[in-house]
């Protein structure tokens, strides 16, 4: 996991490095504009300042060294520390991921149960239907089409995660109850897929545990039918889905980045995406970072619970 | 298949009770069609014994209704993207400044008066103001009428940059033909989305096929060789899927240069879709060489001489193409998803390129949605093909082992 840590700064150092000029053009620029001329020693100090006179490899222990100590660099864009900005936004950005998993869960297990055990009913039918779409819907496209139905129907619009009212309020009971309203949209949205693919390997998974013989000899001594199915096959049929988790999680942060751009929710994901439109590129490199640390953080989580679920699970 | 089987049994038994007692119930017309159809089925059965695998699978793969279904779709609208500056009604790229966000027109068969024409017609369209909001909108003008004709001469083209004609599947002589209505400069939405189902469409291809060649020679490689070389490609695949895509994506694509030609963009935008696609492809590789490497007829090879490159080749791909082309199936529509969030987002291909994605950009905020909703019809397609993928994939998938 740290391996893959460092290989990830390696990259998001170079998401950093990519873009023609360093990030001093740019503000440099801005410079420019503002005053009309640029100090060339106070150039020389900004650039001292950010290590950028160092060569390449410098720069990154330069870096990395900083965030150790909690400096992320400074965003021209925000004119805010990069720490900061992620700060106000990490806390919602989990918020919404785990939520968003836990939906995904709590909607897709019941759902994979009763199809498996009512396997080719118009029940099944429909929820297969569903997931195919699911599975097919990019999710900038279902929160688009959502947005217009909202706005048409039931006239209200659905971007955002607080009324425009909350959004500088402190936080309170009302801005919380605000919060709530607006949250069911984005969950929805970002959750769909995963939700859809889980039901299918639910669904199939279960479906193969009740062909086995232990349920036939179960049904056989005259067990009670609730009892069997959720006492044997479906504890089973759920080890599959905790190690789902594994690529249900960066499915759900990558589907977060892009809804949330499309409905306006301050999270990470927006944040980077800004920050890449305007090359603003600390900003980005470290919105990279802890969106991939969230991901493996969350991944290596998932490994845990699945070894404590599953005994037969054991660890190299 | 077991069906089969089963009447086969009882009807091979009707058959020797026919032969050995001649004077049996044959006089019954049932008994007498129950013995031919077995006869029948016996013949079928024989089929199945001498078919080739790929005749096996094709066999499986046509009870797959939906599949079929996602093939023919798939057909379609690739056969409008190939040939697209023929079925577009015009000229892309065409701005009409009198039509600015015309709603789509519909196809009338029946007029006012309530004759019916067996050549449909469309109104002709004027403008008005919204009595409310003073928005300017375009009504349908009663007193004129365009009937509409297949294959009419339009907008001139130049096929594939090749060939210079001007006839069009469709469209009207004269007068405004906006199916699917007009964008905010007056471009014709259905010919948009006709030029952009080439691009989002050939996008997902290209991609797979980048990523086929990463994912075979890296699965390949390492199911082959294993070892310590495994362990390593192992490691990449898992590192990179535990990756959220869309991120990186943007980032790798951001890192762009902005003066690029429209080519190289695309170019460089299916590689980087393939960057993540190869992993699973490289698992399915691996996983099958694995399991075939320590079959006999592997060891014969290696001992008859050929080199590892001529086994890897000849012997062992042959033995999994069918999973092969399953994986792909299914990884084409995520490139095509990849494809269309990125341009969507303004950092994947940008106009004058036409893609799905590039195209709703155009309806990326509410305000413009809940006057023109016809921009979102792009998006429509892109679930049509992903949804024909994925059942063709699924149909694939169940027909890939043929005698399972």
């Amino acid at each position: 996991m740290f391996v893959v840590m460092f290989v990830m700064s390696i990259f998001s150092f170079i998401v950093i490095q990519l873009p023609p000029g360093d990030y001093l053009t740019s503000y440099i620029m801005t410079l420019q504009t503002q005053q009309g001329f640029v100090d060339e020693a106070q150039i020389e100090a900004l650039r001292k300042q950010y290590g950028l006179d160092l060569p390449m490899y410098e720069q990154y222990i330069f870096w990395i060294k900083n965030m150790f100590y909690g400096n992320f660099g400074w965003s021209f864009e925000w004119n805010q520390s990069v720490s900061k900005l992620l700060a106000d936004r990490l806390p919602m950005t989990v918020v919404i991921s785990i939520l968003t998993l836990l939906f995904t869960y709590a909607v897709a297990i019941p759902i994979g149960i009763y199809s498996a055990t009512r396997q080719y009913s118009f029940g099944d039918f429909f929820f297969t239907v569903i997931g195919f779409i699911g599975l097919a819907t990019p999710s900038f496209f279902l929160a688009l089409v959502l947005m217009y139905l909202f706005n048409k129907y039931l006239g209200f619009s659905v971007g955002g995660l607080f009324s425009t009212q909350y959004i500088d309020a402190p936080w309170s009971f009302a801005k919380f109850v605000d919060l709530l309203k607006h949250l069911p949209i984005p969950i929805f949205v970002i959750g769909l897929a995963g939700t859809a693919s889980i039901i299918r390997v639910m669904r199939g998974c279960l479906l193969d545990e009740l062909r086995q013989q232990y349920v036939i000899t179960a049904r056989a001594k005259g067990l009670e039918e609730r009892k069997l199915l959720y006492k044997y096959p479906v504890r089973i049929a759920i080890n599959p889905i905790i190690s789902t988790i594994g690529w249900v999680l960066p499915s759900i942060v990558s589907g977060a980045t892009i809804t949330a751009i499309v409905l306006d929710i301050p999270t990470v994901g927006n944040l980077l995406y800004n920050a890449l439109l305007s090359q603003d590129t600390y900003l980005a490199g470290s919105s990279i970072m802890i969106l991939t640390f969230l991901t493996i953080v969350g991944t290596f989580i998932s490994d845990i619970l699945l070894a404590w679920a599953d005994p037969r699970v054991q660890y190299l | 298949m077991f069906n089969i089987c089963d009447n086969i049994n009882w009807q091979a038994l009707g058959k020797e009770v026919l032969v050995e007692s001649p004077n049996s119930n044959m006089k019954d017309p049932k008994f007498k069609q129950f013995i031919e159809e077995g006869l029948e089925i016996d013949k079928e059965e024989e089929k199945l014994y001498t078919a080739t695998q790929w005749q096996l699978m094709w066999r499986k793969f046509r009870r797959h209704k939906l599949a079929i279904i996602g093939l023919v779709i798939l057909a379609i609208l690739y056969t409008f993207a190939i040939f697209c500056e023929f079925f577009a009604p015009q000229d892309p790229a065409k701005r009409d400044t009198n039509y600015i966000y015309v709603p789509p027109q519909k196809i009338h068969f029946i007029d006012e008066s309530g004759r019916f024409y067996l050549r449909p017609f469309v109104y002709g369209l004027k403008q008005e103001s919204d009595p409310i909001t003073w928005r300017k909108v375009y009504v349908e003008d009663r007193s004129k009428k365009y009937p509409v004709y297949f294959f009419v001469h339009g907008d001139k083209y130049r096929l594939w940059n090749l060939i210079e004609y001007d006839l069009h599947f469709i469209g009207t002589k004269e007068g405004p033909f906006y199916l699917f209505g007009t964008d905010e400069s007056g471009r014709d939405m259905l010919s948009r989305t006709i030029y952009g189902a080439r691009i989002s469409l050939f996008t997902g291809l290209i991609g797979v096929f980048f990523s086929f060649i990463f994912g075979c020679i890296l699965g390949g490689i390492s199911g082959y060789f294993g070892g310590s070389i495994d362990l390593i490609i192992q490691r990449v695949i898992e590192f990179l899927l535990s990756l959220p895509s869309i991120p990186l994506w943007m980032a790798l694509a951001a890192a762009m240069p902005k003066n690029w030609s429209p080519l190289k963009v695309y170019f460089l935008i299916t590689v980087i879709l393939s960057l993540i696609g190869w992993c699973s492809l490289a698992r399915v590789v691996r996983g099958k060489i694995l399991e075939l490497r320590e079959l006999d007829f592997v060891t014969a090879a290696r001992l008859a001489g050929a080199t590892d490159w001529t086994i890897i080749t000849k012997h062992l791909l042959p033995n999994f193409t069918s999973y092969l082309i399953v994986s792909i199936t299914l990884a084409i529509p995520n490139m095509i998803l990849g494809e269309t969030s990125l341009s969507f987002l303004g950092i994947g291909l940008r106009p004058p390129i036409i893609s799905w994605g590039v195209l709703l950009k155009n309806a990326q905020n509410i305000s413009i949605i809940a006057l023109q909703p016809w921009l979102l019809i792009p998006g429509l397609f892109i679930v049509i093909t992903v949804l024909a993928f994925n059942f063709l994939g699924d149909g694939l998938r169940d027909a890939a082992d043929p005698y399972r």
